[in-house]
């Protein structure tokens, strides 16, 4: 019978299917996760690389041992010293206020979107999608341009007369909140816009002709109704933004916390590898959380 | 056609239209809409009174959905007045009219369970929560709902999701009740089941409904009267089978049933007597139904299938309403046969007859000989 052999060369299919992907991810995001992990728990030294191997054999009355020293300092320093858990508390508040800005902007612009003729809606996601042409590097420095003292901005409200002195922004976290909202307000219209024009317009005028004014309506149908796409946008925000290096680095000044600049620091300015390898180990284990909440409402919305 | 229905039948109507003193409850006065150049719905006026079943039907794109969101005020008129229990409704919202609307899609919100849907425009007036329970039960009892409160609507069928709309839109107690193409997605049993349902539940709380449809059997089995539009206006008004019976003109003898259309001229009116020339089948039609025509003026005359006999052996008297021809094609449709009869010049002619014996020896067959014979009062002249 062939009946075997086919399903054994289906099996095979689908074992290079799903295997190729797996071998992708051993490959590229668990070792260099086990790498991480293992620097996160050697002991520095001033030397080249900045550390001391964990593994060691050495001979002892003529017998071979092989030692394995677990440096654990490294993580009740990450918990003790205040400055990490600090960063890592202004990054979760950085990126939830950043989240729930770009939220306050992306609605309506998804919304004025979806309720456009459907000839004119490629030429506006187009637009959406137009900054991704341009390196984000460097929107990222037009904004310095723009947020400056004697920049784009502040001319603009000097000229108009509505400030007499120059808005110190740049350097500030406010400049922080203009950069991440900017720059990730495309993943939070996409998604909230591929929901809402999948809205059925009959669905608010029967709420309006059941005794709805349009607000109430607004609220009752159509928010509840894009409640899959706001939570996906806001994901694809905060879980980004937690990390986010540049941005703070370039739009933030000094007495701006988050984590990703302060694993930067640990890594290139203190050469402490292993202190910054625990930080990055802190990041993961704080992120899992949305990022396995994200994943179950994106299968939960494939279910509907 | 007009199948014989039983509720319909057994008690007699109201028939407000014909009492000179009845106040019309819901008067529409020159209304008119129009989409950029187009005009959607054209002067229209109409007067509805209490308790109606009343039917818009007409193609599509004659305006008849336009002016049910008129109604409901879902589109606004660009003149005219609407009037609802003899307030002017022309510039109230539609979340302050006391009308609701049944959609053509249900538009049920797919969030909320078919309790919470229908309990959606009474939660609008902030009623006390009781009452609202109360008010849903009560709705649910009479769709037949019992059970699937908790489902949301993609866990329902077809039929059950119509009829939560009809709960959702009833519940609010409206004065009007506007219903669009309602039973549309409804294969057809469960349409006639339901067109049904729907006269018994206006009967019996005796609301004011308003439906449209382009389905001419709907409108004839719901409607206590309907109005025929075409081209954003109403072409003519009436009872059924007063549409039915007098058409007043090509158009709407066509759009309802089945109809002969036969080219005539005018020839003399004498009493309740009228007569007409058709140059094309060479005979003489006499109608009792006389129209003023000038002579020779342009006339159809308008025959009923059904109300032609069909016979294989000529009629005593061949002189008028007679015509000669052969059998082209049958359509057996199981109650009725609708017979093709070619004529000698051509045109064609349908006589339907019931099938009161089964066909298994067919009287009458293809290629036979047959004559076509109507009675004066079978027939209306026609001038447009």
């Amino acid at each position: 019978m062939n009946g075997k052999a086919e399903r054994d060369r289906l099996g095979l299919g689908r074992l290079v299917l799903i295997g190729v992907p797996f071998a992708w991810l051993a490959a590229f995001f668990l070792l260099p996760f086990l790498i991480v992990l293992k620097l996160s728990l050697s002991e520095p030294a001033l030397a080249q690389p900045p550390y001391l191997p964990i593994l060691e054999w050495f001979e002892e009355a003529g017998e071979l041992y092989l030692a394995i020293r677990l440096r654990v300092q490294t993580y009740l320093t990450l918990l003790t010293d205040g400055l990490y858990l600090a960063a890592l508390a202004s990054s979760l508040r950085i990126a939830a206020t950043a989240t729930v800005l770009a939220l306050l902007v992306a609605f309506p612009v998804a919304l004025g979107m979806a309720r456009c003729p459907p000839r004119v809606r490629p030429f506006l996601l187009l637009a959406v999608m137009l900054p991704f042409w341009t390196s984000f590097l460097i929107r990222v420095y037009a904004w310095m341009g723009i947020l400056k003292d004697d920049g784009l901005l502040n001319a603009l409200l000097l000229a108009l007369g509505l400030i007499d002195q120059p808005l110190v922004i740049l350097n500030t976290e406010a400049a922080v909140l203009i950069g991440i909202v900017y720059s990730y307000l495309p993943f939070m219209i996409l998604p909230i816009f591929a929901n809402l024009e999948k809205h059925d317009p009959s669905l608010l005028e029967a709420a309006v002709d059941l005794g709805c004014r349009p607000v109430v309506a607004f609220w009752r149908i159509t928010v509840p109704l894009a409640r899959p796409g706001i939570l996906a946008g806001c994901f694809l925000v905060f879980i980004p933004a937690v990390g986010e290096f540049v941005i703070p680095d370039l739009l933030g000044g000094a007495d701006t916390l988050m984590i990703g600049r302060t694993l930067w620091l640990e890594f290139f300015s203190n050469r402490d590898w292993p202190l910054a390898s625990a930080v990055a180990i802190l990041m993961l284990l704080v992120l899992v959380v949305p990022i396995v909440l994200f994943q179950r409402q994106q299968a939960l919305a494939r279910l509907r | 056609m007009a199948t014989a229905r039983p509720v319909r039948e057994a008690r007699p109507r109201i028939e407000p239209w014909q009492d000179p003193d009845a106040v019309p409850f819901v008067r529409i006065q020159g209304v008119t809409k129009t989409f950029g150049e187009v005009y959607a719905v054209d002067n229209v006026t109409l007067d509805i009174f209490r308790g109606e079943f009343f039917a818009l039907l007409g193609p599509s794109g004659c305006g008849k959905s336009t002016l049910l969101r008129i109604l409901a005020g879902l589109d606004r008129p660009s003149s005219g007045r609407v009037l609802i229990d003899g307030q002017d409704m022309t510039d109230v919202p539609p979340w302050r009219r006391p009308v609701n609307m049944m959609f053509q899609s249900y538009a049920l919100f797919p969030h909320l369970s078919v309790r919470r849907n229908i309990a959606f425009g009474l939660e609008q007036e902030r009623l006390p929560r009781a009452e609202i329970a109360e008010r849903v039960a009560e709705m649910v009892r009479l769709v037949r709902l019992d059970g699937l409160e908790d489902r949301k609507p993609d866990q329902l069928s077809g039929g059950q999701r119509q009829r939560v709309a009809l709960a959702r839109a009833l519940v609010k107690r409206p004065k009007v009740l506007l219903l669009d193409e309602p039973l549309g997605a409804l294969d057809k049993k469960l349409r006639d089941q339901t067109q049904l349902e729907l006269v018994n539940i206006q009967d019996r709380l005796g609301l004011t409904f308003v439906i449209v449809t382009h389905d001419q059997e709907e409108a004839m089995t719901v409607g206590s009267r309907m109005a025929i539009m075409r081209e954003g206006q109403i072409a003519q008004l009436g009872t059924p089978s007063e549409l039915y019976e007098y058409p007043a003109s090509r158009f709407v003898a066509e759009f309802v049933g089945e109809v002969n259309l036969i080219e005539a001229r005018f020839s003399s009116v004498n009493g309740a007597t009228m007569r007409v020339r058709a140059p094309a089948l060479g005979i003489e039609i006499v109608t009792d139904r006389p129209i003023a025509a000038l002579p020779g003026e342009p006339l159809w005359v308008a025959v009923r299938p059904e109300k032609m006999s069909i016979a294989k052996t000529p009629p005593a008297e061949t002189g008028h309403n007679c015509v000669a021809g052969d059998v082209f094609d049958i359509e057996y449709l199981g109650d009725v046969s609708v017979y093709h009869v070619r004529l000698d010049n051509g045109l064609f002619l349908r006589a339907t007859e019931a099938n009161r014996l089964r066909l298994i020896e067919r009287p009458i067959t293809w290629e036979d000989r047959v004559w076509l014979f109507w009675g004066p009062d079978a027939s209306v002249v026609l001038k447009t």
